[in-house]
């Protein structure tokens, strides 16, 4: 019961987190190249640009900070098992994560915040930029901490302790599911403030207010996402390869493989074939597919979840090796279903913008306006895949999860937290929205504004507290 | 001979006193930000004073919690499994604080009014919960053979615990008064200094019964030169907090909070956490620690990334070091921006030097 509790937790407030890191880390580095063009080249849109989706990355970074904190402090909370077994390894990345980054994109912030007007415009500009490298940063210690959790390198285990002990701190940074995984999560980032940004030039566009302003971060947007996203599809397809070699059972649970094919079809929907039904009906299927995504050749051969789990049985002894086959297989469509639609799309606008149609489109710029929920279905769908693909294992093959959890925190304990987050969660996202909505409507500040302020009084409006 | 799980005891220290230096003031200005400032724009101006700065001044703790988990997996491990209500309370207080001090400014009055009840109370209750935990590691809190808790909630509720924690709420109210002289001008300076001189009294007497009982809990291995500093300073603190030296009266509150910090990792070293049950269940710090290679690459990091931290974090100090004033047409702000720029905006600006 408590493992459960603990699970529902973790994953609960991993979710939401995630929801607000890829917007900091797309949002930093696109406000970075906005900045960075008004650097170069003088023209007061860019500023004001720069200035406008500061207040929004703004925002964002205030809920990813503190959910983060909980993170942070969850493994001790409801995984002190987990955490005393691990931590020789697992602790390193996430002290470094604090002194490597943490540091950087907080002090940063505040530099650049704070900043306008007062810093040299050199190194004002260096700031905003050190803010999105302290999140890529971020991400990466995180990354390697949980790639250790997927594939376990560079360590011993302690013969007295049973204990990993970490001897092999380069290999941690070399692990190949964590390269691939570390790139495709920056990738994903970056798409999710694209399409955020596109989101919001899209609806000055279609108002028709602000059109040379909005028309640059629009074709921003869109010059980023179409390579990000193409390039974010093929290394996703590439930790596919990576997984199905070290954790096999995850990717043919994200098939529903239950027999051993060789060459493997895939199917683009089937009915049935979780864990209680091992002979789905495979709507469409498309020949070879499957031996590709999962080997990189097309007449690879995938292993069964059947044979899969004798093979698991017999090298770790009795249990049940498999994970919810239904939440692998959808999540694992719905992240590259959408991707694909959403590439699409971009392709579309790209076109418009070569034509110079883009702000004449009212489709696309309708279509604009709701893509930007795409990219937390997908970024969700993705996690959901990699972790619950782990399972039953806390470390793949080192520890389960049930053996991970708490001894002496109660459920009763973790109702109590579990509710408190969830109302401070639900007021945390109830004011990031309207924040959001409000501030992403406000409309662009004027470029001298920043002589005449305040205006707080005198019109009424308000701004972040920490902005200007 | 040192060896290196020691040198992270030191370092683990080293970021909890350097929190609690940091933060310390950015909770007593968000506890006192509403009693300096008596209409909106002076509650503003009071909360700009820690603007830059007070995320940075948070990651000090993040990085204390994430050190021990790398350093002392079996510290962490036991030390947050058994503060486990406590620590949900700090993060639901850090949450609203954070929340509040971003975006509390805002659309309409009762918005804002929510927000301000929400910033006094957390920045409060998250220096008085950690002094109570980090009190409890010292005076010893039931923990069996394997470091498993065997209390309930209610024995984290040590009566040293408690009054670590009020020691260390009135300091953090203290600093924040010090500072908030130190950086302001006009009614709200007044205001900031008369605070000071009220809660130095409060200080004087919670660290001087603090440092009396911290001796009885820890006996005679707890030496003497820190807490006859940590006395010394928050004296000191009084006297010039009476006199009007604002410069240094927020060093005097600094250098009491700092001693008051090492005296509890001192009183407490070579344990990290206390067994009331058996002494022979005391984690301490060498059967809580990793491995030496783990700790080996954890102190060059350490070594290349804390002076860098240091050194751009006191630059950030050294940027927005003027006094604040209420007044934005202060010509003396627009003289004092650089000239890249327009001068800093919004309803506070600087004034360079103080």
């Amino acid at each position: 019961m408590s493992t459960d509790l603990a699970r529902i937790q973790f994953a609960s407030t991993s979710i939401y987190h995630f929801l607000f890191v890829p917007v900091t880390i797309g949002l930093a580095v696109l406000t970075a190249l906005l900045q960075t063009a008004w650097y170069r080249n003088g023209q007061p849109e860019y500023r004001r640009l720069t200035r406008f989706f500061g207040v929004l990355l703004l925002i964002n970074v205030a809920v990813g900070v503190v959910t983060g904190l909980v993170q942070e402090f969850e493994f001790g909370m409801n995984w002190s098992d987990y955490s005393r077994f691990v931590g020789d390894v697992f602790g390193g990345p996430l002290a470094m994560e604090g002194l490597a980054a943490f540091f950087l994109e907080s002090t940063f912030l505040g530099l650049w915040l704070f900043g306008w007007g007062r810093l040299p415009k050199r190194v004002h500009l260096a700031c905003i930029w050190l803010v999105a490298i302290g999140a890529m940063l971020s991400a990466m210690f995180i990354l390697a901490a949980n790639s250790w959790m997927q594939h376990p390198v560079g360590y011993a285990i302690n013969h007295q302790t049973g204990q990993p002990v970490l001897n092999n701190i380069v290999a941690l940074f070399t692990n190949p599911t964590f390269l691939w995984g570390y790139v495709h999560v920056i990738l994903a980032s970056l798409v999710t403030g694209c399409l955020v940004m596109l989101c919001v030039s899209a609806w000055y566009l279609h108002r028709q207010t602000e059109v040379e302003a909005f028309k640059r971060s629009a074709h921003l947007s869109l010059v980023v996402l179409i390579p990000t996203l193409a390039l974010a599809l093929f290394v996703g397809s590439e930790l596919g390869v990576v997984e199905a070699k070290y954790q096999p059972v995850k990717i043919a649970a994200a098939e529903a493989q239950w027999t051993t094919c060789q060459p493997c079809g895939f199917s683009l929907f089937q009915v049935g074939g979780g864990n209680q039904d091992h002979t789905p009906t495979k709507i469409i299927s498309v020949p070879y597919l499957l031996s590709f995504l999962a080997t990189n050749s097309f007449k690879g051969q995938v292993i069964g979840l059947d044979e899969l789990q004798a093979q698991d049985v017999a090298k770790y002894g009795p249990g049940n090796y498999i994970p919810n086959v239904f939440i692998q297989y959808w999540s694992m469509r719905v992240m590259a279903y959408i991707a694909a639609a959403v590439f699409l799309f971009a392709l579309w606008g790209g076109w418009l913008m070569h034509r110079g149609k883009l702000e004449h489109s009212p489709r696309f710029l309708f279509l604009a306006r709701w893509a930007v929920i795409t990219p937390f279905i997908m970024n969700t769908a993705g996690w959901m895949l990699t972790e619950n693909g782990r399972q039953p294992w806390i470390v793949q093959g080192l520890m389960k999860t049930v053996a991970g959890v708490s001894p002496t925190v109660s459920s009763t304990e973790i109702w109590i937290s579990l509710g408190l987050f969830l109302l401070v969660y639900i007021a945390l996202g109830v004011t990031d929205l309207v924040l959001m909505l409000r501030f992403g409507r406000a409309g662009l500040p004027e470029d001298h504004d920043d002589a005449q302020l305040p205006d707080r009084t005198t019109t009424g409006r308000t701004r972040p507290a920490l902005t200007y | 001979m040192l060896h290196l799980h020691t040198l992270w005891y030191v370092i683990i220290a080293f970021f909890w006193t350097g929190f609690f230096v940091l933060e310390g003031f950015d909770f007593g200005v968000g506890m006192l930000h509403a009693v300096v400032g008596r209409d909106h724009d002076e509650r503003q101006l009071a909360l700009s004073t820690i603007g830059p700065w007070w995320d940075g001044n948070e990651v000090w703790l993040v990085v204390a919690g994430a050190a021990t988990f790398a350093a002392f997996p079996s510290w962490y491990a036991t030390m947050f499994s058994t503060l486990y209500l406590a620590l949900v309370l700090i993060l639901a207080g850090l949450m609203f604080r954070g929340s509040a001090l971003e975006f509390g400014d805002k659309v309409t009055a009762q918005w804002r009014r929510a927000w301000r009840w929400a910033l006094i109370l957390a920045s409060g209750a998250v220096p008085l919960l950690l002094g109570v935990g980090l009190g409890d590691l010292l005076t010893g809190l039931p923990i069996n053979r394997s470091h498993n808790f065997t209390g309930t909630f209610f024995s984290l509720l040590t009566p040293y615990g408690l009054w670590t924690g009020v020691t260390l709420l009135i300091l953090s109210l203290l600093h924040g008064a010090t500072f908030l002289s130190l950086r302001t001008t006009g009614p709200v300076h007044l205001r900031s200094r008369a605070a000071a001189r009220w809660t130095s009294w409060a200080a004087v007497a919670a660290v001087l019964g603090f440092v009396i009982w911290t001796r009885a809990v820890a006996g005679g291995k707890f030496g003497l030169p820190v807490p006859a500093l940590a006395v010394l300073a928050v004296l000191g603190t009084a006297w010039l907090a009476h006199s009007d030296q604002d410069g240094w009266s927020f060093a005097g509150s600094a250098v009491t909070m700092g001693a008051s910090l090492v005296s509890i990792f001192a009183a407490l070293f070579p344990n990290v956490m206390v067994s009331s049950t058996n002494a022979a269940y005391d984690l301490t710090v060498s059967n809580a620690a990793s491995g030496s290679y783990a700790l080996k690459v954890m102190t060059i990091t350490a070594v290349i990334f804390v002076p860098l931290v240091l050194l751009y974090q006191g630059w950030s100090f050294h940027v927005f070091r003027g006094r604040i004033s209420a007044s934005p047409a202060d010509p003396a702000a627009v003289a004092g921006a650089s000239d890249a720029g327009p001068p800093p905006a919004g309803p506070v600006a600087a004034t360079p030097g103080s």
